[in-house]
Order: C-alpha cells, then structure tokens, then sequence
C-alpha cells in the first residue's frame, strides 16, 4: 500500500503527532466572490490525545477538520500543509496534496471520521454489518468471512449488544446512539491513527451523549486513537479533551490544555466564550426572587393553561395502533408565570406546546388555554383568542416568510388581527416591537436571510410580542444558535418577561437553559410527567431517577468538576 | 481582537438592473453555462423580434399568391424575387417563415399563460386543502399525463374549433389543447411546492397568528411556491411551438390564407422532398429546430444557475479572498440592558449596504 504513497517525509519516530497543521488556509468560491473560511490556522496533534477545535457556527472547524480527509468540495482552493502520519509513523503524507487514489488509501486506515447524524451516515437499505465490511475489504484483500468477523468484534468493542446477531440488523433497528456506536465502530475497524469526530453527540439526547462520550473515551485509552473533536459545546469539550483550541473568524485564538483553558482562559474571546455557557443553578435565585415578590392573591388567579390528565395521539396506519406522544399529563400555568418544560426529544414536550397553540388536537383528557377548552376545538371559535397567544419557534431561518421584510413579518399579526390597515400603517408601533428586543429600527427594512440567527431569533420575539399576549410559547427557541449568542436571547427573554409580565411556556432539551428562566419545572419522559417542581426542588433534589440521571448526564464546562460529576453518572447507572 | 480589525465581507446589493431576472443570471453564469445561456438568449430575441416585426421586414404577405408582376409561381427555386423560393401552393417560403414566428408567438403565448393560471391556481388550492379535492385532481391530472398528448391535443381541436380554422379559431384550439397537456404540469410543480411550504414554520406561525387561509395561500405560499416557474414556463414554450407544428403537420392546423403556421407548411411539403424541391421543407423545418433549440437552451441554463449545486463559478486563488464575518457578536458577547442598544449592532461594522440610501440616512 504504502508504495502508491508519495512519503513527504519518512521517520519512524513513534512520538512525532500522528497530525500536523500548518499556516493552513482554505477559500471557498461563491456568487459573492471568494471567501477565505480558514486563515492561517497551525494545530498537532500527538497520538493518543483528543484535541477539541471549539467556536461558533461559521468560524471555520468543520472546514478544518474537513480538510484533514480531503473532503472539502469542489468550490474550495486550500493551501498550507496537513502533514498526516500513519498509525505505526512508518508513512507520513501531505493531505492537500494527495490524488483522489491515495485520499481513498489515507481514509479509513489512517484518518477516519464520525459525523454529525447517525441516522444520515448509514444508509438505510445495507445491514450495518455489510457497512462495516465494505470499509475492510476496500484495504487489501480480506475475504468475506474474515472481514465479517473483524466487523462483529468491533461492535463487540464499542458496547453493541449481542454482535453475532446485530451484524445482520438495519441502521433502522438500532436506537440513535447504538447507531452512533455504529459509525464510531467504522471508524475504528481499521484502527487509524486519528479519528475526526465532527460534533459527535449534537443530534443525541444529554443521556446518550453521556455514553457515547464514554465510548470516544475508551477509543483513545483502549485503541490507542487520537481525536480530533469538533464541537461546540464546552461541556462535552471538558468532559473529553486533553487540549482545546479555539477559533474564531477562521484564526485560532487561542491554544492550551484543557486544564489551563477552562481554569485561566488568556483570549478575550475565549473568556467570553466561557462565561456565555449556561450552567445549572444559574436561575434558582432570580426564581426566588419572583417568587417572593408575588402577592397572595396571584395564587388565587385563574390559570392561564391548565391541562388535566392530557392525551395526545398521533393517528396510525391501516388499523395499526397510534402512537401516544402525551400520556396522561396535568399541569397549570398561572398569569405571569415561567414554565419550563424539559424532556429529550420524543417526550412529547413540543407536542403540547402546539396543541396549547391550537395546531395538535387534543385526544383525551382536557387542555383549557385562556379558559377555553381545546379538546374538540373548532378554530372559528378560537381564533380571537389567538391574539393573546404567541409562539416563537425553534428554527429563526425558517420561521420568516422569505419574501417580506422583517417589518412586514412583525406587522402581520397587528394587520391579522385587525389592529393596523397595512404593514406599512404599523410602522410606528413595528419600531417599538423591533426596539423592545433590542434590534435597529432600520433593520426592519432588511429580509430575514440579511439577518443573523439570533438577530431573527429577536425579530420572532418581537412578533410573537406584537398583541402583547397574555400567554407565549417558546419552542427550544435557542437551541438553534450559538452558545454567545443563545445567552443574549435568554437575557432578553428575562428582562421582556419581566417588563410585558406574560405567562409563558417555555420548552428545552436543555436544563441548564430552562433552569435560567424558569419559575418552576417540568420534566417529561416518553409523554409522561416524571416530575414538577420549582427549579431549586426539581434540580436541587430530584425526586425521580430519570431526573437524576438527566441532570447528572448534563456536563459541566470545568474539567475537574466534569470528573467527578463522571463517577457519579456512572454509579448512578450501576445502582439503576 | 486583532481579527476584528481586518475588513470584513459583507454582501452589497447590487443595483436594481443587475437584479432583474435575466440579467441576474447572465451576470452569474461562467464557462460553458455562459455560452449555453448567451446562444438560448440570442435565439429566442431573434425569434422574439421577428414575430413582432413580422409585418416590416416579411417581403410579402402570409396569403400573397401575386404582385404586381403577375402570379409568384409554384415550387420557384430560391433567388430573385424570392430568395427562398415559392411553396407548392404558390406562396413566397421567406414571408411564409417569418410571419409563422407570429403564430408560434401567439401560441406560446396564450398556452402558457391559460396553463399557468388554470394549473398554479389549482395545484395551491390542492396542495393547501389536501383531502379527497386533493386525490380526485392529482387522479385527473395524471389521467392526462397517460394520454398521448398529441391525440389529446387532435380531440381538442376538433372540439373547439369545429372544422374551421381561421386565425382565432385555429390558435384558440391549438393553445387550448396544448393548455390541457400543461396544465398538469404546473399543477404538479406548485401543488408539491405549497406541500412542502405548509410545513415550513413561517406557515405555521401564520397559523397560530390566526391569519386565514386565503391570506396564508396567498401571502404566504404561493409568492414562494414560484420559484421554479420561469423553468417550466421556457420548457413548455418549445414544447407548445413542437405541439402546434404537430397539429398542422397532421392537417388541424391553420390554413394558410388565415395565418402563416410552419407545420402546415412542412405538412405541404411532403411531396417535394422526394422530388428534389428541397427549399419548401428546409426553412420552416429549420425554424422550428431554432426557436425550440434557442427556447430550451435558456430554461436548461436558468435551471442550472438556479441549483446552488449546478451552478459553475469562476475558480479562485488560493488563500485568496477575505475572512467573512460569520460572528454574529463581534468580539464575543456584550452585555446591554434593555432597550439600550449602545454596543449591540453598531461597534465594529454599522449595519450599513453600500449604495443603499434608507440605510444611510439613519
């Protein structure tokens, strides 16, 4: 294999970095011109060590680690070097330089990589068995049988359960993370030197995230691989990273083990960075606080949403038995009250939030929104309630037609509600709107696409606010944005709160978020409610083991503290 | 940061010409798509102009048999006073080629425009209510596309026109028939486009602000629904031009004392090929093959410009270019309180298009 290689140096010295970045710069060409997404950027790696590359969406890692397999697209130009030695450090090559032959030989037995979403990295009509095989047999001859035996060893190694059996499954028949195992397993059939993982656990819920980090753990203490990790989550770099490196606007800014990162941080940016990650217990003080400062005679008010033992289902096919999204759910949001609902994804959490907007119907049980019952609701009937109701949705960019301005997407629920002619008689109070979520007024004149995520993301504030409702709903409205930029959006989520005084429901994967708005919580698992409480009972003492086990699977952005909380996860998991 | 030092590229808005729809992509394409799309264009403007200056530059009449100097003659060889020759019937070919760009025009024209109201209002209406009004259309539609279009379209002539073929009569019932064959088309288009845009979140959103379905179909759906229109409209154009040469190759065409049509022409001209008389089909033949080449190469090259994926751009330079600015809070976060806005859009890069003046006078 090795004779196809053009070695660029050759040295068999088993403690030079398996990889080497240096002054790396890639262009990309587009409508607008060209546009240089990594500048100058110098890394290595050493072997047996994980190296996160954290930043903000745009800021060039996924390019980065790209550039590492050869995969960029056809748009790109690179230039710089990325020197990649094999396992063994018998070969070493220079990746951009590499024919389209030779990548194919680099990949897989040198560098491999995990990507983003199971469920798109396996294709759907072979076994993963077959999967795993065809990345064996396409390095050297390997028979069928021999190959099959190596792919049912390594599911054995990354936690599969019953190999001999699974290798004969569909991606369709794992769960999501024993479909990351899967990819994981293919990356390291081969034992490459280095592993890219391209933010590895985004799509996962916290708990498999938990352990499909564990699993990244043992690729590099058990097979000896280094990592590349790209993420985003400071967390999940704590949790994993020997050394972090961070970049922003295509530089690195700065470099250091994890250790001196978190506890020291030099960058400017980094410290930013770092004091934008929400963390549990951030909230439990302002709760109390407005606890506090309500009256006797808030908690004799009418709710605004009560829901008693609520049922959701959705229809099945031909005779075949609907699948329960809410089982049995009661809960009530009373006027100027923060609710915040919790759960992975499947629990049935946006499922309410849209039946209370009235856009899921009601199967069983009752749902009272705003006094009026939604349990074979007629929309003509509710439709002038609608105006004391908003909803921001989770995705900014799709949530704005793309064809009106902004102003024009903030003035249509005062147009639809009668309050205002035309778009452009609502002018005046759009500039109020657009003001009270902190946005120039002549923004109002640009498109949606003009705008940043969460720029848009406070332009849906402004129109979920526009009738000032006396309820909101807010669907994971920043799970969406980066983390900078997700603290700001939560930041005038509270003083908006506090300022309007709405009711609201606000629905996350993500409890550190919840926890910093939130006046009380709800936690639901597989459409039940598993527990509800104010923030300081539900995370302070939770009473149910899936509630514990949620919280203790969240990691912390600190190392040392990410250790510990790590042995308690697992002792946690034995007693279960 | 030393980063947010370096110029940043922000996207300017060009000028309002260089956004109209052709010149848009003109100015986009490069290399092959380029080429493809300047030939499709050139085409179909010489096809353009010569339908509308048919009467001007068209040596003679559609129906001329005679001028001053007696009777043209049949089957004259190109030269002279002809310079294509005469037909069988006696007609001048130049005049008969050029003023059958006028009836191709007209064709198109009111094929396409019948088509795109009859399918784009009937593929939103069934795409946004869904329902039993749903499944009979999409059954009906591809009924229609099961038929072969040129007997569907035959039925239809008969139909309409009843025999007679004059100028109204004969274009009416070729573009009503094509109209039939179309239809389906851009109900299929706009009804999975309203399909898939039901689904976005800004519907939704629509929806929970109580907006109602009227406003929704119209505001909301069907001005994004659009998108692929222009592609289909150019791709239907050369195929209603091949549908209404069909017709009168096959005899249910115009006659030619009402209105010039190239495939009547062709039709007449069969007897001459084998006997040497090569002008009378050559010319109408070729203008058919140009104004479909010139028409189909425009709708492929717009379709191509229009993938981001398909779509050719000029190769640059290594490390060349500029770092764009991808951070949405330069410099990390900042904290305001509410409703202050010192240090939240305006530091380091005033929101500001070039040329754009709403902007600059704030």
């Amino acid at each position: 294999m090795s004779d196809i290689r053009p070695p660029v140096s050759t040295r068999s010295d088993p403690s030079a970095p398996v990889l080497r970045i240096s002054d790396l710069g890639v262009s990309f060409a587009t409508d607008a011109g060209a546009v240089r997404a990594v500048d100058g950027v110098t890394l290595s790696v050493r072997r047996g060590e994980v190296l996160a590359i954290v930043g903000e969406s745009g800021s060039g890692k996924t390019v980065t680690a790209k550039t590492i397999l050869g995969l960029l697209p056809e748009t790109a130009v690179s230039n710089g070097a990325v020197i990649l030695s094999s396992r063994d450090g018998a070969s070493s090559n220079n990746v951009i330089a590499l024919s389209g032959k030779q990548l194919r030989q680099v990949r897989g037995s040198d560098v491999s990589m995990v990507f983003q979403e199971p469920s798109t990295a396996l294709n759907p009509v072979y076994t993963v068995g077959w999967q795993i095989m065809e990345g064996i047999r396409a390095h050297g001859t390997v028979s069928r049988a021999d190959a099959r035996t190596k792919a049912i060893e390594i599911l054995g190694r990354v936690g599969i359960p019953d190999p001999e059996v699974r290798v004969n499954y569909y991606p369709h028949q794992f769960s999501g993370g024993q479909k990351q195992r899967v990819v994981i397993a293919m990356a390291l059939v081969l034992e490459p030197g280095l592993i890219v993982a391209d933010e590895p656990t985004t799509a996962l819920d916290v708990t498999v995230q938990a352990e499909i980090l564990d699993l990244l753990r043992r690729c590099r203490d058990e097979f000896g691989t280094a990592i590349v990790l790209i993420t985003h989550n400071m967390g999940v770099v704590a949790d994993l990273a020997d050394r972090v490196a961070v970049m922003y606007q295509g530089k690195v800014v700065e470099e250091a083990d994890a250790a001196t990162l978190f506890g020291s941080p030099q960058n400017e940016y980094t410290q930013k960075l770092l004091a934008a990650v929400p963390y549990v217990g951030q909230g439990v003080v302002r709760a109390a606080a407005r606890a506090e400062a309500r009256t006797r005679e808030w908690s004799a008010q009418a709710p605004v949403v009560v829901a008693d033992n609520l049922r959701i289902q959705y229809p099945g096919r031909f005779a075949r038995p609907g699948f329960v999204a809410v089982d049995g759910v009661s809960f009530a949001i009373r006027p100027g009250e923060v609710l915040g609902l919790v759960g992975e994804s499947g629990s049935g959490k946006t499922t309410i939030g849209r039946a209370i907007a009235g856009l899921t119907r009601v199967t069983d049980g009752s749902l009272s929104v705003l006094g009026h019952e939604m349990n074979g609701f007629s929309e003509r009937k509710f439709k002038p309630l609608r105006s004391q109701i908003g909803f921001v949705f989770q995705d900014p960019a799709s949530s704005f037609n793309p064809l009106l301005t902004i102003a024009e997407c903030v003035a249509e629920p005062l147009v639809v509600h009668g309050r205002a002619d035309s778009p452009r008689a609502a002018r005046a109070r759009v500039d109020e709107l657009l003001e009270a979520v902190q946005l120039p007024r002549a923004f109002g004149d640009r498109y949606p696409h003009e705008l940043s995520g969460g720029q848009r993301q406070r332009a849906s504030l402004a129109r979920a606010l526009a009738l000032e409702p006396a309820l909101l709903i807010a669907d994971e409205p920043t799970s969406a944005l980066d983390v900078s930029v997700q603290a700001r959006v939560l930041e005038l989520f509270a003083e908006l709160q506090r300022e309007f005084g709405f009711a609201a429901l606000f629905i996350s994967h993500d409890l550190a978020v919840v926890d910093i708005l939130a006046d009380r919580i709800a936690v639901l698992y597989h459409g039940r409610l598993v527990e509800e409480g104010t923030g300081a009972e539900v995370l302070g003492a939770p009473a149910d083991p899936y509630t514990r086990r949620l919280l203790a699977s969240l990691p912390v952005p600190d190392p040392a503290a990410q250790a510990i909380r790590r042995e308690e996860l697992a002792k946690l998991r034995a007693a279960e | 940061m030393s980063s947010t030092d370096a110029t940043f590229l922000k996207p300017a808005r060009p000028a309002l010409f260089a956004r109209l729809p052709i010149v848009h992509q003109l100015r986009q394409s490069v290399g092959l798509q380029r080429g493809m799309l300047v030939a499709g264009l050139l085409v179909t403007s010489l096809f353009l102009l010569t339908a509308i200056l048919a009467p001007v530059i068209a040596p003679y009449g559609y129906s001329q048999l005679r001028d001053t100097a007696g009777l043209f003659g049949a089957q004259q060889p190109p030269g002279g006073a002809h310079l294509l020759g005469t037909t069988v019937g006696g007609y001048d070919v130049l005049s008969r080629v050029l003023w059958g760009a006028q009836t191709a025009l007209f064709v198109i024209i009111v094929a396409v425009v019948l088509s795109l109201f009859a399918g784009v209002l009937l593929g939103l209406v069934s795409g946004y209510f869904g329902g039993w009004l749903d499944r009979v259309l999409v059954v009906v539609c591809d009924a229609v596309y099961a038929f072969p279009s040129l007997l569907l379209a035959i039925v239809m002539s008969i139909v309409i026109s009843g025999g007679k073929s004059d100028l109204v009569g004969g274009v009416m019932a070729a573009a009503i028939s094509i109209t039939v064959v179309f239809i389906p088309q851009y109900f299929r288009v706009i009804r999975a486009e309203t399909v898939r845009i039901k689904a976005e979140a800004y519907v939704e959103s629509a929806r929970v602000l109580g907006a109602s379905n009227l406003r929704i179909m119209f505001r909301h759906v069907l001005r994004n629904a659009t998108r692929t229109l222009p592609l289909i409209f150019t791709l239907n154009a050369s195929e209603a031009i091949l549908t209404l040469a069909g017709l009168g190759f096959l005899g249910f065409g115009i006659e030619p004392t009402e209105a010039s049509e190239w495939g009547y022409d062709l039709n007449k001209a069969l007897s001459d090929v084998t006997s040497g008389i090569w002008w009378t089909a050559l010319f109408p033949g070729l203008a058919i093959v140009l104004v479909v080449l010139g028409i189909t190469l425009v709708g492929e090259s717009l379709n191509d410009l229009a993938d981001p994926r398909l779509r050719g751009r000029r190769a640059v330079g290594a490390s060349s270019g500029l770092v764009a600015e991808t951070s949405v809070v330069p410099g990390g976060t900042l904290d305001a309180g509410p409703g202050g806005l010192d240090g939240l859009e305006t530091p380091a890069h005033p929101p500001v298009h070039p040329g754009d003046d709403s902007e600059a006078t704030r």
